[in-house]
């Protein structure tokens, strides 16, 4: 029997705030244990929470990049359960008037091959909602210790619709959504840091079939690649069991990425009776459209979208694209650049970009916005070498160099001597008739239809020009003598 | 004293962690049925027309800006745990 997936998840993004949600002692990462707590994060008697303006701007902004529907107005609710995680008994969460409803992410399939775009969808949202972080728990032999810095930290709770198929497309939604994020300024989505924790909820069923199978939840996916991996294992874990005529059962799974296998959760929390309540000591949020509006104003053109503005207005190819686009800062680095020398010659930016620039960026394990290379810097390069002025093997050199020291591409150009002989000097076509007049066999190998037969001709015009002389002028110099 | 129909004791002691012998799950049941019952009395009231809320004060948007302040030293923080090691609170194992 063929059976198709059917796979929901839900995804937990930090806000990246400098206070936590419900009080104002700091928000952070990688302090000392205990060190982030204030009487309302320990839940102290008498203490009450108060909101974090920054928070609420964070998930608005989130929304409507996401084109959710931002509720007029939403509450606060208690999610009561009992566990070391969260000293109060209970998170305060969003539960029957979430913050963000409805929405979508737009995600990229796997294409034919690397440099062929792949099929393009939607992956619908059910809901945002804003909510607290607990704090860490820390497992070892027979206790458990627990760390208070992450609870209280302003958490969104993404969920989707269960309506993705493969492991491919939830790697898809994941890789989109975090770009959003981090595009957005709202997250930095840090995996390892717990910034971005994903939960899958995955079944199979028979094609055809319109029910939904049992459910099981699949947890602990901490990296994309995770993700990925275990949503594929899982699938192919239910699939077995059905084809040997086993019954899925409806539990929590935890996915081993070093290992690629999964086990059943048994934990001995709680019996899901969270017993949610509107919380009596937070008021409601009321979104007019003028507070939308102003946020609607800081949200940043979307990856996708600024992809199909660089096909339409620089025509560069999708493998350029599919690296600029994703990293804001790049692609805003190229469209500096680009400004100074016309779309023209935007494709030649980008491949200085992706090829060149990203190459010492790795090596030097430093970030576009600390490169010396100005984009105006390149955008001379690019212009210099268009120009003839510079040779194009020289232009490699210059670069590494505009890399190093920050210097204008002219200067290393004179400094080094890697300017093009004079293009329009008699010297160069002197040079190509000597040439001709020495190697009457390639000539009459070329002027036979032999087109390789010129190279043999190129080499002592190099040779005289003692390398500066440009490929493409030469070439055309020669080509246009041996025409006529 | 009378229990609600819909207390189930056991459930809420094992929701709350709590222990609980079988004279104390009398006693309990007997006292949170009362209160139950004195809740129920607002049943009766008539709300037609009255929009649900969870506050009795017509505020909104009532919050802070995001400004960080310092908070609790370590030390602090952990006073009242009754055991703690590096600098954390150490609690029975919570998962198998």
């Amino acid at each position: 029997m063929n059976y198709e997936a059917v796979i929901g998840l839900e995804v937990h993004v930090q806000v990246k705030t400098n206070s936590k949600v419900f009080t104002r002692v700091a928000a952070g990462y990688g302090q000392p244990p205990n060190t982030l707590t204030d009487p309302v994060v320990l839940a102290l008697p008498g203490t009450l929470p108060v909101m974090n303006k920054a928070a609420l701007d964070a998930i608005i902004k989130a929304g409507l990049m996401l084109g959710c529907e931002i509720a007029p107005v939403c509450k606060w609710d208690r999610k009561n359960y009992f566990y070391p995680d969260s000293p109060k008994n209970y998170q305060i969460s969003q539960y029957d008037q979430p913050i963000c409803v409805g929405g979508s992410v737009e995600i990229e399939l796997p294409g034919a091959a690397r440099n062929v775009m792949g099929e393009h969808r939607r992956v619908p949202l059910a809901r945002i909602h804003l909510e607290e972080d607990v704090g860490k728990l820390n497992h070892f032999a027979t206790e458990s210790l627990v760390d208070y810095n992450r609870a209280g930290t302003p958490l969104m709770e993404i969920v989707s619709d269960p309506a993705m198929h493969s492991a491919e497309e939830a790697y898809a939604y994941l890789t989109s959504l975090r770009a959003t994020m981090i595009y957005g300024g709202i997250s930095d989505c840090d995996m390892e840091k717990g910034q971005l924790r994903c939960d899958a909820n995955i079944s199979i069923r028979p094609v055809g079939e319109t029910k939904l199978g049992t459910k099981v939840e699949l947890k602990n996916l901490n990296s994309i690649s995770f993700v990925r991996d275990g949503i594929a294992h899982e699938i192919k874990r239910q699939v077995a069991v059905l084809e040997r005529g086993g019954a899925l059962v409806q539990e929590t799974r935890d996915y081993d990425g070093q290992a690629g296998t999964s086990q059943s959760l048994r934990s001995k929390e709680m019996a899901h009776d969270y017993r949610y309540f509107p919380d009596p000591d937070l008021m409601p949020v009321k979104v007019d459209d003028a507070w939308k509006s102003r946020i609607k104003g800081e949200c940043p053109e979307l990856p996708f979208a600024k992809q199909r503005r660089f096909f339409e207005t620089y025509q560069l190819p999708y493998t350029l694209t599919s690296v600029l686009v994703w990293d804001r800062e790049l692609a805003d680095y190229f469209e500096s650049a680009v400004k100074i020398v016309g779309t023209g010659k935007a494709q030649a930016v980008g491949n200085w970009i992706v090829n060149d620039l990203l190459r010492e960026l790795g090596q030097a394990h430093v970030g576009v916005t600390e490169t010396k290379v100005s984009p105006a810097h390149l955008a001379e390069l690019v212009e210099l070498i268009d120009a003839g002025a510079i040779l194009s093997s020289g232009a490699k050199e210059i670069f590494i160099e505009m890399f190093a020291t920050s210097d204008a591409p002219s200067a290393i150009a004179d400094r080094k001597g890697l300017r093009a002989a004079a293009t329009d000097s008699g010297e160069l076509e002197q040079w190509c008739r000597d040439a001709i007049a020495a190697n009457a066999k390639a000539v009459a190998e070329f002027k036979a239809g032999k087109d390789s037969a010129i190279n043999a001709l190129k080499g002592p015009v190099m040779k005289a020009s003692k390398g500066k002389a440009d490929p493409k002028l030469v070439d055309a110099t020669l080509r246009r003598l041996l025409a006529s | 004293m009378s229990t609600a129909p819909d207390l189930d004791i056991e459930h809420v002691a094992k929701l709350a962690r709590l222990a609980l012998t079988a004279e104390e799950k009398a006693t309990f049941s007997a006292q949170l049925g009362d209160v139950l019952h004195h809740i129920e009395q607002l049943a009766k009231v008539d709300v037609t027309g009255v929009e649900p809320t969870a506050h009795a004060f017509p505020l909104v948007n009532v919050w802070a800006e995001d400004v960080a302040r310092s908070g609790l030293s370590a030390e602090a923080a952990l006073r009242n745990a009754p055991v703690q090691r590096d600098h954390m609170v150490v609690v029975p194992k919570v998962v198998e």
